[in-house]
């Protein structure tokens, strides 16, 4: 798989800190694949997003999206033309009165003839599963509904990755599912790179790599069931497991051993109903 | 409390009104407002009621809504008339007591200023009851877009005016809510007197204003996510174009402007 974005030794520092948010972080992120990167508030997950696209610049170190050094503000354009964004806030990333004009925002910064946005706005917003709603007025719509117009606006771009700084943070649970499979779409129809931002275990299991931050630095980077086998150093920073997989370790306490791999409900049931 | 609000609303809806190009809209709003000042007599007045009462007819939108938009007006209305009447001493006397004298001169006055204070609300609020708020900024930014040889950046003041428009919602919930918990700690914005209150507003505003400037900080990074640097080689998805509609907006307009100069002529000037 391709590289596409590249910390190479990578600190980093809120001018009114002390202490280095991103500790000499070093880590790829490639082509397609679908990344979750867990960790407790203040780990750093965010200020990492952030890096990605040139919102934040490295104190130290150097940040490659797309083969642009994203210290270079020659080339924020051109990395933010590949990097979408989505933030955590629904409210505060919705930029027109009509949820399609908010969807086109994007594509009209980069001027994109008119005829063409369409054509993008109406197939990013059927991606997303808005299509309905795309004269409706964004304020009206639910917190779900808002982070998939978001979503929509990124993929309008026709950007190849998105980043998702916790976007499920402010929803409730219908709200999140949503998201979360219209992600599922972006990843199946699209082949798109999510690099998703979260502290919710269970978004993580369906990911083809979970990176878990701690402190500025990686703790562990691998497929969602190894990251899950170390329940208890997870713990320690602060983190959970998935719940059937709690569970099913519980069990095994118990005596009812069914194995360590099992990250979703189905996958517990399955293993349950063999057990018995 | 706040919700009530109608001034600038818009009402979705498919009449002749809701379908011209916003442009004509607001070209032939801005001349008929000019003409309510020049009505200088009850034919040229009457005819430019007429002719706003006809298109507010074409809106189909109910009078009712209208009547409520109105309705906190009505002390102003009153109140100007009233000083009016007591001020204006020009023609013949009609009453006189002590030191208050009703002359006809005043009577008409206090009568133009309530038929033109209501006649410049209701064909305000027609432009904005028609027309959706991204047309009605697009409209702006295309007819102030001349301005721009004198290097004024017309695409940054439609681009904030879009931006306020979407906001207001969302601001209006976060008064809501800041109020709610404000009472929830027990501050009380219903009792006392007029300083009293002005007092206890202060719990919300601030704190409003705070989370204002969080918002505002973080929609920039929203918008330069999405690559936006101003309005130079920016393109727009929708595109406006005039119709027969606006043609026949724009003749109907030219017809009662001239008749209502021709009128202000043959009749007598009344104020």
């Amino acid at each position: 798989m391709e590289k596409i974005i590249e910390f190479k030794n990578v600190s980093f520092k809120y001018s009114d800190e002390e202490f280095d948010v991103i500790n000499d972080l070093t880590i790829d992120f490639y082509e397609g694949q679908f990344t979750c990167v867990l960790g407790h508030n203040g780990s750093g997950k965010s200020t990492m997003a952030k890096l990605i696209n040139a919102i934040n610049y490295p104190t130290s170190g150097k940040v490659t999206s797309f083969g642009f050094d994203t210290s270079n503000e020659e080339n924020e354009i051109r990395i933010r033309q590949n990097v979408g964004m989505v933030f955590q806030n629904p409210d505060n990333q919705i930029v027109a009165t009509i949820v399609e004009d908010d969807v086109a925002f994007g594509p009209e910064n980069l001027g994109v003839p008119p005829e063409e946005i369409r054509k993008r706005v109406d197939e990013a917003l059927k991606i997303v599963d808005m299509y309905d709603y795309r004269l409706h007025e964004p304020h009206k719509l639910s917190g779900g509904q808002k982070q998939r117009v978001a979503i929509a606006g990124a993929i309008a771009m026709q950007t190849k990755c998105i980043v998702l700084d916790e976007p499920t943070a402010m929803l409730d649970p219908k709200g999140r599912k949503e998201v979360m499979s219209a992600l599922m779409r972006l990843k199946s129809e699209l082949g798109m790179t999510i690099i998703l931002v979260t502290h919710f275990m269970d978004e993580a299991v369906n990911a083809d790599r979970v990176v878990v931050m701690n402190d500025g630095v990686v703790q562990f980077d691998g497929t969602p069931s190894e990251v899950f086998s170390h329940t208890e150093d997870l713990k320690k920073i602060g983190l959970s497991v998935p719940k059937p997989l709690e569970l099913a370790l519980e069990l095994k306490k118990e005596g009812y051993d069914l194995g360590t791999k099992i990250l979703t409900e189905d996958a517990f049931l399955e293993a349950f109903r063999s057990l018995i | 409390m706040v919700k009530d609000i109608t001034i600038g609303q818009f009402f979705p809806g498919n009449s002749f009104i809701h379908k011209l190009d916003a442009r004509a809209k607001i070209l032939s709003c801005f001349v008929l407002i000019i003409f309510i000042f020049l009505c200088k007599n009850f034919a040229s007045m009457g005819l430019m009621c007429f002719l706003i009462c006809f298109v507010y007819a074409l809106t189909r939108l109910s009078p009712k809504l209208m009547a409520k938009s109105l309705k906190p007006l009505v002390p102003i209305i009153i109140l100007t008339s009233v000083l009016q009447l007591y001020y204006n001493n020009t023609g013949d006397v009609l009453w006189s007591y002590k030191k208050i004298t009703i002359t006809d001169g005043g009577i008409y006055t206090a009568i133009f200023i309530v038929v033109r204070i209501v006649a410049l609300l209701v064909i305000s609020s027609v432009l904005t009851y028609t027309t959706a708020p991204t047309d009605l900024t697009d409209a702006i930014e295309k007819l102030l877009s001349p301005l721009k040889i004198f290097k004024v950046d017309i695409h940054t003041f439609a681009m904030m005016m879009t931006i306020a428009l979407r906001f207001i919602p969302t601001l209006i919930d976060e008064i809501d809510r800041i109020m709610s918990a404000q009472k929830a700690r027990g501050a009380d914005f219903e009792s006392g007197n007029l300083l009293k209150r002005i007092k206890a507003l202060f719990p919300i505003f601030i704190p409003l204003i705070i989370s204002s400037f969080k918002r505002a900080f973080e929609l920039a990074d929203a918008m330069s996510c999405r690559c936006y640097v101003g309005g130079k080689g920016r393109t727009r998805m929708r595109k406006m174009s005039f119709s027969y509609r606006d043609a026949i907006a724009g003749v109907i307009t030219v017809v009662i402007c001239g008749a209502i100069i021709f009128m202000n002529f043959q009749f007598e000037a009344l104020i």
